[in-house]
């Protein structure tokens, strides 16, 4: 993997420069909204790429749940981490595209205030694996992530089954789009997620350090009051 | 076409920032490492 994460890099960095010219000068710009229609491209892919970030996540906090395997936490622990800067992106460019296109920059519209629901959720994630001491953190974090995942079906199937302010889905949802939108767009979420992949082994990498260090911390800590080392 | 770069100058600036983090949480981790290193020989 080692030798691989170099070329991994530099498909990811061709993939994002190919999918912004997509996005910014070959997709078609849609008539009623204009140019700002392309802040589509970068919204939905991190949207799409966060909600597999945080299934991910699911899946691995229930492998914590009934192996308590360790691996399983690291990736739990990754993933969510990496979801919420990505979920991020969803809630900071979905207000500046609501702006010029409702007026307004935030509605508490259902999909807008579960997508909220669901950032907070994980933030609380991270922050109770963060500040919690108890050896019970992870367990309490996997049970946590397990409730968080529920609200990942809420914010997608929202706009299918509730009349809110937020656009009905045009993939999937019986609505059309051009064919060189849906180029840009899946252009765009291959490109976000080799970089969620790129992100997360590098953090997956940097944990297994971490908690390698501290166990050594720990080691010494035992061993230097007696004087044995 | 200044909310659409605003957007897309947002994503980068947030995931910039994340990278940025990753970083110097490396680079404290290093330093540790270090420290335990020198502690041992």
């Amino acid at each position: 993997m080692k030798r691989a994460f170099p070329i991994f890099g530099v498909v990811t960095a061709v993939l994002l420069s190919y999918g912004l010219y997509q996005a910014l000068v070959v997709a078609p710009t849609e008539q009623t909204m204009g140019e700002v229609q392309r802040i589509f491209y970068y919204h939905v892919s991190s949207a799409w790429t966060a909600f597999l970030l945080f299934l991910i996540n699911f899946v691995a906090s229930i492998v914590y749940l009934v192996r308590r395997n360790t691996k399983a936490d690291i990736i739990a622990l990754v993933t969510a981490e990496v979801g919420v800067v990505f979920c991020t992106v969803v809630l900071v460019t979905g207000p500046i595209w609501a702006r010029p296109v409702w007026g307004i920059w935030w509605t508490w519209d259902l999909r807008l205030t579960l997508t909220l629901v669901l950032w907070l959720i994980y933030v609380s994630y991270l922050m109770l694996r963060r500040f919690s001491t108890s050896g019970q953190t992870p367990l309490l974090a996997a049970a946590l992530s397990v409730f968080g995942a529920l609200d990942v079906p809420l914010v997608y199937f929202s706009i299918w089954y509730f009349r809110t302010q937020h656009p009905q889905p045009v993939v999937g949802g019986g609505g059309s789009i051009d064919p060189r939108m849906m180029h840009a767009l899946l252009m765009n979420w291959a490109a976000f997620l080799c970089l969620a992949f790129m992100i997360s082994w590098s953090r997956y990498r940097l944990e297994r350090l971490r908690r390698e260090v501290e166990e050594m911390q720990g080691l010494e800590a035992l061993l230097e009051p007696r004087g044995v080392r | 076409m200044t909310y659409l770069y605003a957007a897309y100058a947002a994503t980068w600036l947030i995931h910039i920032t994340y990278l940025g983090i990753l970083a110097r949480r490396y680079a404290r981790l290093k330093k540790e490492i270090e420290s335990l290193q020198k502690k041992s020989v």
